[in-house]
């Protein structure tokens, strides 16, 4: 059972790398060119999984601050506090930024530092092809943002996109979008698009090659299942995107007809292309949530996840009736009723095996002694959101429904309430979980805790009113609105629940700082949670290996059985 | 049921009889299975503007069969598994020879479509901007063109490797996977070629 049975029969010209930076990375103190040097060369699943995970969290910062500059100008009625132009470039920059350069690398991030952790791999199975997806990911951030300097709009140099982060076409055509934004807007989620594929190509091929002996796919941790469902959506739901703006950039270069209107081009093509992408990415978003919670709270519970093999056939259903329910975003614009019907009932299908998650949850908590630690409370907070949001979003599945709040601030409240609520939580619990992982230090419970009560009363005190202006007809993307519509109150709460959710994201970064920084903070050891999945089984952080000698697995819980040899799990499986 | 006194004893796992796919197999069919999804989307796009220009030409007025180009390319097909072949059984110059075939008649077929756009560009004026026939058109042989190339970029570069005497036989593994790919442009352009030439028609 030595390393040399390892799966990967074959030693890789990377390994020779990770031995010529080895000086470097275990050095403590790095000078500023060696860090640089190993930044810029890894390919370590680890450091390009932690590279990822800083990426994304500082566009969040950049996006939330955004996000909070719009419900400043909304905080009152007649609100002044941008123009009108800066306020369509705010959101449409908040949207991009959260969907493409947040949330996808985020997950990359996860799945990238856990996977081969998780199934007693040294490294994912493309090594190099890794690293060019975290940089071609950050080099399509990068053309985002350049739009405010060099995307010159009307108005001269310097603005950037501002046709929403769906770009709908014909606004997007030529006629209606001069200058440069709505190019850099298109190109750099083409090239942070690339990097995504790099990756789920990278996950796909990891999972399949890559695991240890004994881990069969009916014992992998669930994290890594909902990842490699995960992975086939972008494969799949991925590339309908890229054609789509690689049809939009021959309408605005070579004057080709797409989405042309004026020559015979159909306005609703590009919706239909954008949400065949567009809706399945709300679940690409979602799944590595799921697998945090999933691996979160049976920690938490003391209990094995109930029902293993019902999530695992959830999160397949899910993934196949996502990819048939995106004209729900399109009700409004006239389909014929046989359409409404078919997605109508399609989106209601998708409520039962994510209810089945929903209940799996709380069976694994049920009976369980319970852990309220900071990640375990950021779990049973998303359980509360998401469960209004999948509500939400079967009542905005209804296409009458959807009639009445269609582009309403309704929306704007369910789709936070899921990737807010439920996604940024979840991401949270992942944090507070794996960080002593990745860095041998702990995080403070104190600030955690504070960082996860301001976090929940802001958040809910930003969306819950959003439902209520939404049922009383505020359209979103409005930049401002006048006085006596019933508004004011409501508005004027959601601003105030930001300014919590400000102070919890600092509190956050505050904590991660003083974590790192201080010399006196709490060590974590190698296995601070008393877990039960093999990324545990390694020292914290790992080292450049992962595993000294490559595990053998007998059951979905291998260090439960290393430490209960008297009761493992494997008599039971 | 479970003994609380002593350790058990778990059931043995052999590592060396632990098998799983080649990474580079699941790679290379993500790729193709991401390309396809590629593809799909502008095959939809090409079959909903079927009809919809609002001028000429049209396809049934300048498009013409491509018979030459479409057998090169179908016989590339078959050529590169022969050179495959050849590789398996250890016949270095059976394997240059009909790896050599190979590229030129994926050089005949690009040939075949420039040849195809020069004829409607300059003598029936189509242009990508000329009507939703022209764009779609366009685009969709043109994405197919362009994966074409790419092969072709790597089919020389295998070539090259081994007409400069290095040694192929450890590389038996890169060229399926290339030939995997070749196959995969081979498939879309039946598809291409049906919805283009048969059904757009």
């Amino acid at each position: 059972m030595g390393s040399t049975d390892y799966p990967l029969d074959r030693q890789d010209a990377h390994q020779d790398v990770h031995q010529a930076i080895r000086p470097y990375v275990h050095s403590d103190k790095l000078s500023f060119s060696d860090a640089l040097y190993v930044i810029v060369t890894t390919v370590d699943h680890k450091k390009l999984g932690l590279m990822y995970i800083v990426a994304s969290l500082i566009f969040l910062v950049i996006a939330g601050l955004m996000a909070s500059v719009m419900r400043l100008q909304l905080a009152f009625p007649n609100g002044h506090v941008v123009s009108p132009a800066t306020f369509n470039r705010l959101f449409t920059m908040h949207g991009t930024t959260m969907v493409f350069l947040v949330g996808m690398p985020l997950l990359a991030g996860f799945a990238n530092y856990l996977i081969p952790l998780m199934i007693g791999a040294r490294d994912m199975a493309f090594p190099r092809l890794n690293a060019f997806g975290f940089w071609i990911f950050l080099f399509g951030g990068f053309l985002l943002y350049f739009s405010y300097v060099g995307g010159g709009g009307l108005q001269g140099a310097g603005s950037a996109p501002d046709v929403g982060w769906f770009a709908y076409s014909p606004l997007t055509e030529r006629a209606f979008s001069r200058g440069l934004s709505t190019d850099y807007w298109t190109l750099g989620v083409l090239c942070s698009g690339i990097g995504s594929l790099a990756s789920a190509l990278n996950v796909i091929a990891t999972v399949a090659s890559m695991r240890c002996p004994g881990m069969t796919l009916s014992r992998m941790p669930m994290f890594v299942w909902l990842m490699l469902v995960d992975s086939w959506l972008i494969l799949i739901a991925l590339p309908p995107l890229s054609a789509a703006q690689i049809m939009l950039m021959l309408d605005r270069y070579l004057g080709a007809h797409f989405f042309d209107t004026q020559n015979g081009g159909s306005a609703i093509l590009w919706q239909h292309f954008f949400w065949i992408f567009g809706h399945p990415e709300v679940y690409i978003l979602i799944f590595p949530a799921f697998g945090i919670l999933s691996e979160v709270i049976p920690i938490f519970s003391r209990k094995p996840i109930f029902g293993r093999p019902a999530m695992v056939a959830a999160a397949v259903a899910i993934g196949f009736i996502s990819l048939s329910v995106w004209a729900h975003h399109m009700f409004a614009v006239g389909l014929d009723s046989a359409s409404n019907i078919f997605f109508a009932a399609a989106t209601m299908m998708v409520g039962v095996p994510t209810g089945i998650k929903i209940f799996n949850w709380l069976a694994t908590m049920y009976g369980g002694k319970l852990i309220f630690r900071t990640p375990m409370l950021f779990c049973i907070a998303f359980l509360f959101q998401f469960l209004i949001a999948g509500l939400t979003g079967i009542m905005l599945g209804v296409t009458p429904f959807d009639w009445q709040l269609h582009d309403s601030y309704f929306v704007v409240a369910h789709f936070h309430f899921t990737l807010v609520g439920g996604f940024v939580f979840a991401i949270f619990a992942g944090m507070y979980y794996w960080f002593p992982k990745a860095s041998g230090r702990m995080l403070s419970e104190t600030l955690g805790k504070w960082h996860f009560w301001l976090m929940t009363v802001g958040f809910n005190l930003t969306f819950i009113p959003l439902h209520f202006v939404g049922m009383m007809g505020m359209p979103r993307r409005i930049y401002t609105y006048p006085y006596g519509r019933g508004w004011e109150l409501w508005n004027f709460v959601a601003s105030v629940g930001v300014v919590l959710q400000l102070a919890a994201v600092a509190i956050f970064v505050w904590n991660i700082l003083q974590s790192l920084g201080r010399s006196d903070s709490e060590r974590s050891g190698d296995d601070p949670w008393n877990a039960w999945t093999l990324e545990w089984a390694t020292h914290s952080p790992p080292p450049e290996y992962n595993f000294e000698k490559i595990p053998v697995v007998y059951s979905s819980r291998p260090l439960w059985d290393l430490k209960h040899p008297e009761d493992p799990d494997w008599e039971f499986e | 049921m479970a003994s609380v006194s002593s350790a058990l004893v778990p059931p043995v796992i052999d590592p060396a009889q632990w098998k799983l796919p080649d990474r580079g197999i699941i790679g290379i069919a993500c790729l193709i299975i991401t390309e396809s999804a590629l593809f799909s989307i502008f095959v939809v796009g090409y079959i909903f503007y079927i009809g919809k220009s609002l001028n000429g030409p049209y396809p049934k007025d300048v498009l013409h069969f491509p018979v030459l180009g479409t057998i090169a390319l179908l016989s590339s097909s078959v050529t590169i598994v022969i050179a495959e072949r050849a590789l398996e059984h250890g016949r270095r110059a059976l394997f240059q020879l009909w790896w050599i075939v190979t590229i030129l008649l994926g050089a005949f077929f690009l040939g075949s479509t420039a040849m195809e756009w020069h004829q409607l560009i300059v003598n029936e004026h189509l242009t990508i901007s000329t009507n939703l026939f022209g764009t779609t058109f366009y685009s969709l042989v043109g994405l197919h063109a362009s994966h074409v190339i790419v092969g072709l970029l790597f089919l020389l570069l295998v070539g090259a490797v081994t007409l400069f005497g290095f040694p192929i036989e450890t590389q038996k593994r890169r060229v399926m996977f290339l030939s995997w790919y070749w196959h995969f442009v081979d498939v879309v352009w039946i598809i291409v070629f049906t919805v283009v030439y048969i059904v757009g028609r």
